[in-house]
């Protein structure tokens, strides 16, 4: 009961759309801070720039009570190491996790997250998210400190990052009294609710089902000082013009541009569903440098022919289980668990290798569990209740799995990784780690453009997002008060709202359905494994003849195939700019995901830069930025920071 | 009318991500308000469950069922491909979510 066939069958006719439908219509709102996207950095971003004082809107494409990649939860406060149990310095531990990620991580994002991340928590406890056992359900578990009754994690145990420590496998490594204690189990799912209510009660103009489609510049001109943005309600259609002097780019990244089939298991990338390229798109048009955009790597934890999230049991981040064979036999394998100081075995080629050759030879006998049944009772009530049942979408797979008799202390969740292991070539994450670049202030190329979460360049994780989110409304909420009112440029308006109810004029053509798999085909044959010049002129090329043959035939029946529509048109530009930043890279380079054909060498002095671009004037301008730009991350910070006062303090 | 047999284009796959419980569903609309991509509409008759509009969009992050008022009202069902399997460690017997 519930499908809209046995609705029509029932009735005889189809439901009518049940939302006033207001294609054309306009409406106007005026405020200091705009802040596009309303996933945990969006959030945070507007309750700090209210709470520092300026008037603020929020767009978000779903609801912003459970949207986001970090709606339905999260189970690691991850880099707090201002927490008090903590062992590491915050400025040491930000440049220890800069480094571990690789010569193209975020240090400037890493320092904001690890000085400010437990100041942020504890603003979360704060609204009335729970962040320590309170009930003693966990007293026992390794980790549990009795007296701030925080939740330490495995996690980063003895170093950053989740390859395993040389060590690892020695009797006594990793001892309580040794370890950093920087990551933090945290009960998320309790967190967005929370965040929109906060929003509310601070005043915060929350508009839920708005999709940003543009950004505004001053005089309508690509670079100018951002005054406001457009949206669309993706219910009714009607088109909004918002008014403001700072605009927070917080729409998270680029989801399924490689993904041809986005239903069954196509569709099962880390991110949110509504991720889709919009503000990579969006910057783009309104002349922000991007960069990063050249990354691309297949698809990690679930890919396109993977099972959702952790349901293959063991191959991500389950704290602590071991992985065993159909014989009960351990595999070489660490479990992100006290014994290995919180090491994942995911991206250890040898260790997989190992593994591989194992069931071949018959070491290893198929299929692979990972063995609750094992574990200490409380460690693995720790890991199923707590921890996954926290996480995102393992919150729901905890339940039904629960429903349907699964028992932690008998049985043994059976794991696929080494039967699918690796996706193809062609399921890959667009520009991973790929964003805006931006300065001490979070501020973009762009005055008045600011960025957060997964907008940013090489970014973390849920308190990455919360915390730049928070951040960056802070530095918004300043610069608004230091600048003139704006005028917007009604000829560019008039222009985006042509641009977005295009789609709703035609009753047939080509659906976003199938554009999108059009361009997910592009990017899978002439943008994958095998590159080279040739097959990025073809992409260009079939790129150009999709805007050409195809866009203009686009249509949209309704204000949710119209956001889809408008989404594809992100992910065509988007993808454009992955290109043409491809092309300019004429090496090869591991890290950054280039393995070229016709430029086989990685050239070191090319691969000490990011590669930096922007559009002008209809032209791509490239730049190189050298990596590190950010200089000394303890004293910028603090350069740039004098004036921060640590936790809100709510009024009475 | 229930007897007719329309023609329909192909049902939309996967083509039910959750089940509703009619005799316990209120129609309140809490997941058609939490879905983050409408995969509901709510149903022209108060009271009664929501329409699966786009079933095949669902991410199945779950909150639909995580934040539903009501006991028993709606019931997480994962596609066929995505249904998880364990076993019990001492009978080797091997499970799956129904």
């Amino acid at each position: 009961m519930g499908t809209w066939h046995e609705y029509l069958k029932a009735k005889g006719t189809p439901p009518e759309w049940p939302y006033p439908i207001k294609f054309g219509e306009e409406s106007e709102i005026e405020v200091d801070v705009l802040v596009l996207g309303g996933g945990i950095a969006g959030c945070w971003a507007a309750i700090s720039a209210a709470r520092n004082g300026a008037t603020v809107a929020l767009f978000e494409k779903g609801d912003v009570r459970r949207s986001g990649a970090g709606g339905p939860g999260c189970d690691h406060w991850c880099n707090v190491p201002a927490n008090p149990l903590s062992r590491v310095d915050p400025d040491d531990w930000a440049i220890q996790e800069m480094e571990a990620l690789g010569p193209y991580s975020n240090g400037l994002g890493f320092q904001i997250q690890c000085r400010e991340d437990w100041d942020t928590l504890l603003e979360m406890e704060q609204m009335g998210g729970k962040i320590r056992d309170d009930d003693d359900e966990y007293i026992g578990v390794e980790g549990r400190d009795d007296e701030t009754k925080l939740m330490v994690s495995p996690r980063y145990g003895v170093k950053a990052g989740y390859s395993p420590h040389d060590d690892w496998k020695k009797p006594g490594f990793n001892p309580p009294e040794k370890r950093n204690n920087v990551v933090l189990r945290i009960w998320g799912s309790t967190f967005k609710p929370i965040l929109k209510k906060e929003c509310q009660r601070l005043g915060v103009k929350v508009f839920d089902r708005t999709m940003a489609t543009s950004l505004l510049n001053e005089n309508g001109k690509p670079g100018g000082r951002i005054v406001g943005a457009t949206g669309v309600n993706v219910r009714t259609g009607e088109f909004i013009v918002a008014k403001a002097k700072a605009v927070i780019l917080s729409m998270g990244g680029a989801g399924y541009l490689w993904h041809l089939d986005m239903e069954h298991g196509g569709h099962s990338t880390m991110y949110s569903r509504n991720e889709s390229s919009d503000t990579t798109a969006l910057a783009w048009r309104a002349g922000a440098k991007v960069t990063m955009q050249e990354r691309s790597m297949l698809s990690r934890i679930a890919s396109g022919l993977k099972h959702k999230w952790y349901t293959g049991g063991a191959d991500a981040s389950y704290e602590n289980v071991p992985l065993v064979d159909a014989e009960n036999k351990k595999l070489p394998a660490p479990t992100q668990g006290w014994e290995d100081g919180g090491a994942m075995f995911s991206n250890q080629a040898h260790i997989i290798t190992e593994i591989r050759e194992g069931i071949k030879n018959g070491t290893y006998k198929l299929p692979f569990f990972g063995d609750f049944a094992s574990m200490k009772p409380e460690e693995s009530n720790a890991t199923w209740n707590m921890m996954l049942a926290e996480e995102s979408t393992t919150r729901v797979m905890v339940q039904t799995m629960n429903e349907n008799g699964f028992d932690i202390h008998r049985d043994q969740v059976m794991n696929y990784t080494f039967i699918e292991f690796q996706p193809s070539q062609q399921f890959r994450e667009a520009a991973r780690g790929g964003g805006l670049i931006t300065d001490w202030n979070l501020m973009t190329s762009v005055d008045g453009l600011y960025a957060a979460g997964t907008s940013l360049f090489s970014p973390g994780d849920h308190s990455f997002a919360a915390s730049t989110g928070r951040y960056a409304g802070r530095k918004a909420a300043a610069y608004v008060k230091s600048v003139e009112d704006a005028e917007i440029c009604r000829n560019q308006v008039e222009k985006e709202k042509e641009r977005v109810i295009a789609p709703t004029k035609r009753d047939s053509g080509i659906d976003w359905k199938e554009l999108h798999n059009g361009l997910a085909r592009v990017m899978q044959y002439f943008v994958s494994e095998y590159k080279n010049e040739t097959m990025f002129n073809l992409a260009l090329e079939e790129i150009a003849r999709i805007e050409e043959n195809a866009v203009p035939r686009l249509f949209a029946l309704d204000p949710h195939k119209l956001m889809r529509s408008l989404e594809d048109l992100n992910m065509i530009e988007h993808a454009k700019i992955i290109i043409h930043a491809m092309k300019e890279r004429k090496f090869s380079n591991t890290t950054l995901g280039i393995e070229r054909l016709d430029y086989p060498e990685n050239d070191e002095e090319e691969a000490k830069n990011y590669l930096v671009l922007c559009q002008k004037d209809g032209e791509i301008q490239y730049e190189r930025v050298p990596i590190r730009y950010w200089g000394n991350m303890k004293e910028q910070y603090e350069a740039h920071n004098k004036d921060y006062t640590g936790v809100y303090k709510p009024e009475n | 009318m229930a007897d007719k047999v329309y023609a329909l284009p192909n049902v939309q796959s996967p083509s039910t991500p959750v089940i509703f419980n009619p005799e316990k569903c209120i129609g309140c609309n809490t997941c058609v308000e939490v879905c983050q991509i409408d995969v509901y509409i709510p149903n022209p008759e108060k009271g009664k469950p929501p329409i699966i509009l786009h079933p095949e969009e669902c991410w199945y992050c779950g909150c639909c069922v995580t934040d539903c008022p009501t006991p028993g009202a709606i019931k997480f069902n994962y596609p066929l491909p995505l249904k998880p399997r364990w076993r019990n460690k001492e009978t080797g017997e091997v499970m799956q979510v129904k």
